[in-house]
């Protein structure tokens, strides 16, 4: 799971890029997933070959993927054409002929998936993101011994004003949970509560407990995804897992240190300003 | 037979484990080789390092390595070997019941081969039941939901030609169903694992016993929800145990919720060899304790009187085996192996 040969600044711009575009089911990056395996420009077009753990991966994971891939492309305002290629897969053929506009990308999609909707594919997975990334940050709170009240009662500024540096976890998903309830509009104002369902409904402290356990149970099933999709991706290529290593020089030329750690909102007060307890 | 540190024996019944031959020889089609490197791939992303195999020794298994791996390193008491066929995939099929049976001959009374059938080949299926029954006079059976049969990607519990081969088991006393809902292999929308089926099957075949293989996982929380409100599904270890080495706390959450749902006399232990072997993951599950943070939210603990029950007695009251009488019968007929 190397990187792809990244050469010029329009092809670094596109892979910053791609850093958005994530696994639906395990909500990390492909960049970081070791997914992207090729990445050119030539005169304004884009190309991305790109590679799964396994020759089964789901299809519609595919297909998300491979359009949040196009989309990354062709958002650069010199990109004037972005060709998407999935390799090795079942289903390449056909979700290569769908992403590059060989056919309707929709209606493949909804013939390959029982007539599901790519749009609502997507909302079901940034909801599980959503809870996934709460999740993380709410245990780092319980592990610092903020109590049920207070976890509930934080607002926005808040949650801004964290310090969860001894939290690795919480503090790494913080920013990516900020991204989501502010893009989606759960909260907007400073006073807003920091930790809602995901149909913006505040969370009353004695409900707590049993919306964690629902969180755990949903992390459990992904983490199950992850597991399995790491497992196969190292056997299938035997490339080495650099997960954990120190950064090297393309590291730091493709901007992936630290590749997480960018606010991704301009929105409220800095994400590392120094400890607050609400 | 485990052997605990303080010298008490447990007995062990392996509830999955194959007889397979995945070697390029047997490959029909660039799925075929898919399938086996997947398994691979299970197998080397979960075992310890010291456990690794190499490719051509997980293709296939001679009968001699089965017995070794199971009964004489592994702690395996009995196991039972589960039918996959994979037509479109494999020529002769993956693993099936007559080359089981061969294997389970060397040493009798090890072995339960369970067959299995498809139930969307119709009027055949019901005769393969009626063959299966009479041959080789089976207790149990494997369904495999995704198998792809021509244009068919896959079929639900509920189906009526399904409905049709459960009544037959039934009347046949085929009572124990085991149900591969696992890891995806081809999941779509419409996904061939998802187990929501199980829940009408249950209901309407109150006299089987519904095992789920892998309890669903990655879908964990539908299993639970079903095997809680139905007395007659129980969940397999087999591709959650893994786990227990390499995310030790990750394995402490899903038999914590397993625990906690559905309770100690419904969870079985299967290795699902070859993909893993027993030994370690007996030895490793005996010494296992719930971290105390996950184990106070969720009131559980793995005790060793719950662990022997997983790891054998549970599944012997399924498939009727008198753990006393077995025990006795196994100590005079230590494993013999024939020269290959």
């Amino acid at each position: 799971m190397g990187l792809p040969q990244i050469k010029g600044a329009q092809a670094r711009e596109v892979w910053r890029r791609l850093g958005a575009v994530t696994d639906p089911e395990l909500d990390e990056p492909i960049t970081d997933m070791g997914f992207v395996e090729r990445l050119e420009v030539r005169r304004g077009e884009v190309e991305i070959a790109f590679r799964l753990p396994t020759y089964w991966c789901s299809p519609n994971f595919a297909f998300l993927m491979a359009d949040g891939i196009r989309r990354a492309a062709l958002a650069p305002s010199w990109a004037c054409a972005a060709r998407v290629v999935l390799l090795d897969h079942c289903y390449a053929e056909r979700v290569n002929a769908a992403v590059n506009g060989d056919q309707s990308f929709d209606a493949v999609f909804a013939e390959m998936s029982d007539g599901a909707d790519l749009s609502e594919l997507r909302e079901t997975f940034r909801e599980k993101a959503f809870l996934r990334r709460q999740e993380a940050v709410i245990r780092g709170l319980i592990a610092m011994g903020w109590t049920h009240a207070q976890i509930t009662g934080l607002s926005l500024a808040g949650f801004d004003a964290l310090n969860l540096s001894n939290q690795p976890e919480a503090a790494m998903q913080k920013p990516r949970y900020r991204e989501i309830l502010v893009a989606d509009g759960l909260a907007l104002l400073p006073d807003d509560p920091a930790f809602v369902t995901w149909r913006g409904d505040p969370l009353p402290s004695e409900e707590l407990g049993d919306h964690l356990m629902r969180l755990r149970a949903l992390r459990i099933n992904m983490e199950f995804n992850g597991a399995m999709c790491r497992g196969l991706a190292a056997a299938r290529y035997k490339e080495v897992d650099r997960s954990g290593e120190e950064p090297e020089l393309i590291d730091f030329i493709l901007g992936r240190v630290p590749p997480r750690e960018q606010p991704a909102s301009t929105y409220g007060a800095s994400p590392d300003s120094p400890g607050h307890r609400g | 037979m485990f052997k605990t540190p303080d010298g008490k024996e447990i007995f062990v019944l392996d509830c999955h484990t194959h007889f397979w031959n995945g070697s390029p020889e047997n490959q029909r089609n660039v799925h075929g080789k898919q399938f086996i490197d997947c398994f691979y791939a299970y197998h080397t992303g979960l075992s310890p390092k010291e456990q690794l195999w190499e490719k051509e020794k997980f293709e296939k298994q001679t009968v001699e390595q089965v017995y070794r791996d199971l009964f004489i390193d592994g702690p395996d008491d009995m196991a039972i070997i589960q039918s996959t066929y994979l037509k479109d995939f494999y020529k002769e099929g993956f693993s099936s019941i007559e080359r089981s049976t061969q294997l389970a001959e060397v040493n009798p009374g090890r072995f339960i081969v369970n067959g299995s059938f498809d139930p969307r080949d119709g009027e055949k299926a019901l005769e393969y039941i009626h063959y299966m029954k009479e041959t080789f006079d089976i207790k149990g059976v494997k369904m495999y939901t995704a198998e792809w049969n021509g244009d068919s990607k896959g079929w639900k519990l509920t189906d009526p030609s399904a409905y049709k081969c459960f009544e037959l088991c039934e009347k046949l006393g085929i009572k124990n169903i085991h149900v591969h809902k696992g890891p995806t292999i081809r999941p779509l929308s419409k996904d061939a694992f998802a187990v929501g089926d199980v829940d009408d099957a249950a209901t309407d075949f109150l006299g089987l016993n519904w095992i789920i293989e892998h309890c669903g996982l990655p879908r964990l929380d539908d299993f639970c929800w079903i095997a809680t409100q139905e007395s007659n599904v129980y969940g397999g270890l087999a591709v959650a145990l893994p786990f227990i080495h390499s995310r030790p706390r990750y394995f402490a959450e899903i038999i914590s919720e397993l625990l906690f749902w559905i309770g100690p006399e419904k969870i079985l232990f299967g290795s699902d060899y070859a993909i893993w072997t027993p030994q370690w993951l007996v030895e490793k599950f005996w010494d296992f304790q719930i971290p105390e943070d996950i184990a106070q939210e969720r009131g559980v603990q793995l005790t060793d009187e719950i662990k022997e029950k997983i790891l054998g007695l549970n599944a012997a009251r399924l498939y009727d085996i008198d753990v006393a009488a077995k025990r006795a019968e196994l100590a005079q007929a230590p494993i013999r192996i024939a020269a290959e």
